[in-house]
């Protein structure tokens, strides 16, 4: 991969700037669609290019698209840039340093399925990236790229920024759409599946951000060009989000299953002190932490899922051996516990003892029968939540478990008065490694 | 009153939205910017210009973190302590910042400047640790440099 295809602010710092985005390809397959192409083909090119969503279930794109019922108007397009999944940050980047293409790629896809609004809905926390999102839109109306009969080819469209107030759970689609009607997010019953009644019960598209952003150069080079990177499953490049115990964490554009886990951790400046790897969560708290064994997994859906976790985000936190995996373990169901929405009882609740045995491991009362129970609230929530949310609580648990059960023994006998309330200090010590850290170009392999 | 005050903001708030319910939580952060928290004046005001109950713009403010029930300091310091942050010294770095500030994560100072709380991933962990001041994002904090940051805003 010689060029970046989504972080190309990486090889084209001043592409947030309109004139420099226009220069470099910008907006010509956004000319080309509204010129010559039908909605119909927009559609096939996505669909024949792959393209899965990067919000976490990896569902193919076009497909998706193609779900909404053609002859039900207004139809939405609704963009979820809520990116609250511990450990992810690629949005963030994308909607500071690249928004054009974010903007051409939902342009895309509204006029593919032939919406007439797009709402890209950011966590309130997005309050400042969410200003070079909207001064691009700003610009792209000026420029008459946006708005009523764009460049004159008859359909119009307008995008609007919707800022969320803090809920990881308005990440999950319907309780996104909640959210933006002015309700609680809590998630909806399916179906009625958002394609077909979604946004004010009209026909919904809701992509993740980068999702979108892989829109504008399929439609521009085509969908063999596209199929180049990648594998045959997972096609194309996915932005990997490094964090945790390496030298440069950072976003890393790599094609799907290309590079292993153990090559991701190198390019990230290998773990802090050359200490060996403990664990990888590879889709932050939602996902089974994979022990070292794993680390030659390639880094793709399909692989990572046969390595028994699941690629979801790609926000891989890296736990080294200086980590405990009991307090690691007890920060990822504070944050469930934080998260919950409260909606059905086996997450409320679960999540609820779940943390107070935590705590009282972590602080130094626990016992080995507490450690069994950790396991069975996790197994009485398992299948039974409203919504996934519930379901990724229990991983943190169930994985650390079936992989470190030893250290939670050990746990429980050697630190009859808890982990001391220092315990952070020993991790800062490499601080000044994260001011140098950020996004780094794909190192050569 | 953000109806006068801000008249043109809520104007380009609601035309964004068929529906006026939609606009209830950007209206509540004109709200909270006007009253500085949302007490009952501004959700009486957001009920009535999103013609929703008093009592349905309540439970929007509580089940949203960022909006704020109770009165806080003029500049709200929010630092992650999440896994990824945390991995990277964000517990002691929050330790610092109390010890900066003079009160525990959750409190005001007295004179009624800073609030400090702890939040979930901010989407920075790349950056850690990293701290919003009134959504402002300020990244890779050291203790020095978050020093100088609340010296700056005394
Ligand atoms: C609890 C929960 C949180 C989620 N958070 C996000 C998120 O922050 N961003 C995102 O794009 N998708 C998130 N998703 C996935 C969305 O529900 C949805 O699948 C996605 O937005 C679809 O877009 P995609 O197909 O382009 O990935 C979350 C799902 C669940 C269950
Ligand atoms: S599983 Fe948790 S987040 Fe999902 S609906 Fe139930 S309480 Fe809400
Ligand atoms: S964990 Fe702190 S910003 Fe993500």
């Amino acid at each position: 991969m010689d060029k970046h295809v989504l972080l190309r602010d990486l090889d084209i710092p001043d592409i947030r700037e309109l004139a420099v985005y226009q220069a470099n390809d910008g907006y010509a397959a956004w000319r080309k669609a509204l010129t010559g192409m039908k909605p119909d083909e927009v559609m096939g090119v996505v669909k024949d290019s792959g393209l899965r969503g990067r919000g976490g279930a990896g569902f193919p794109a076009g497909l998706k698209w193609s779900f909404l019922p053609k002859d039900i108007f207004p139809k939405y397009v609704v963009v979820n840039g809520d990116e609250s999944e511990a450990g992810t940050f690629k949005d963030h980047q994308l909607i500071e340093n690249n928004p054009h293409q974010v903007i051409e790629g939902v342009a895309l896809c509204a006029y593919a399925v032939q919406a007439g609004t797009a709402y890209i809905y950011l966590r309130g926390e997005f309050y400042e990236p969410a200003r070079p999102l909207q001064k691009a839109i700003d610009e792209a109306y000026a420029a008459g790229l946006l708005g009523q009969n764009i460049l004159g080819s008859g359909y119009s469209l307008d995008i609007h920024i919707h800022l969320g107030a803090g809920a990881y759970i308005c990440g999950e689609e319907t309780a996104l759409l909640e959210s933006l009607e002015g309700k609680l997010g809590q998630p909806r019953l399916r179906p009625p599946f958002p394609a077909v009644q979604g946004l004010y019960a009209k026909p919904t598209v809701i992509n993740n951000i980068e999702t979108l952003a892989n829109v504008p150069p399929i439609v521009l080079n085509g969908a063999q060009w596209y199929r180049q990177y990648g594998t045959e499953k997972s096609p194309g490049t996915k932005i990997f989000c490094v964090s945790g115990r390496v030298n440069r964490p950072g976003n890393y554009e790599l094609p799907l299953g290309q590079y292993t886990i153990r090559q991701l951790i190198e390019m990230s400046g290998g773990t802090i002190d050359g200490c060996p790897v403990k664990g990888v969560l590879p889709a932050g708290s939602s996902a089974p932490i994979l022990p070292v064994s794993a680390l030659d997994t390639r880094l793709d859906y399909e692989s990572v899922q046969a390595a028994g976790s699941i690629l979801g985000s790609a926000s891989f936190v890296i736990l080294d051996d200086s980590v405990d995996i009991v307090w690691a373990a007890r920060k990822m169901v504070r944050f469930f516990r934080h998260e919950s929405c409260g909606k059905c009882t086996p997450c409320r609740e679960g999540t609820f003892w779940a943390l107070r045995l935590y705590d009282k491991i972590v602080g130094g009362h626990g016992s080995s029968h507490d450690i069994d129970m950790l396991a069975d609230v996790a197994n009485g929530m398992a299948n039974k939540c409203f919504c996934l949310l519930g379901e990724f609580a229990t991983s943190p648990i169930l994985s650390t478990l079936k992989h470190f059960r030893p250290e939670y023994e050990q746990f429980v006998r050697e630190h009859q008065n808890g982990l001391p309330n220092t315990y952070g200090d020993q991790l800062i010590r490499d601080h000044a490694i994260s001011v140098a850290g950020g996004s780094v170009v794909e190192v050569a392999y | 009153m953000i109806k006068e005050k801000r008249a043109s903001d809520v104007e380009k708030i609601l035309a964004k939205y068929p529906s006026k319910r939609s606009a209830v939580m950007p209206l509540l952060y004109l709200a909270q910017e006007e009253y500085g928290y949302c007490n009952d004046a501004a959700i009486r005001e957001v009920a009535e210009l999103t013609a929703l109950d008093p009592t349905e713009v309540k439970s929007v403010v509580g089940f949203y973190t960022m909006f704020f029930e109770e009165k806080t300091g003029t500049y709200v310091v929010e630092v992650c302590d999440d896994l990824p942050c945390a991995l990277r010294g964000a517990d002691a770095f929050v330790r610092h910042c109390e010890h900066k500030l003079g009160v525990r994560a959750g409190e005001t100072t007295p004179d009624g400047k800073f609030t400090l709380r702890t939040v979930m991933c901010i989407a920075a962990c790349d950056r850690a640790p990293v701290a919003q001041v009134n959504r402002e994002y300020h990244y890779s904090l050291t203790p020095e440099s978050f020093d100088k940051l609340v010296d700056d805003l005394k």
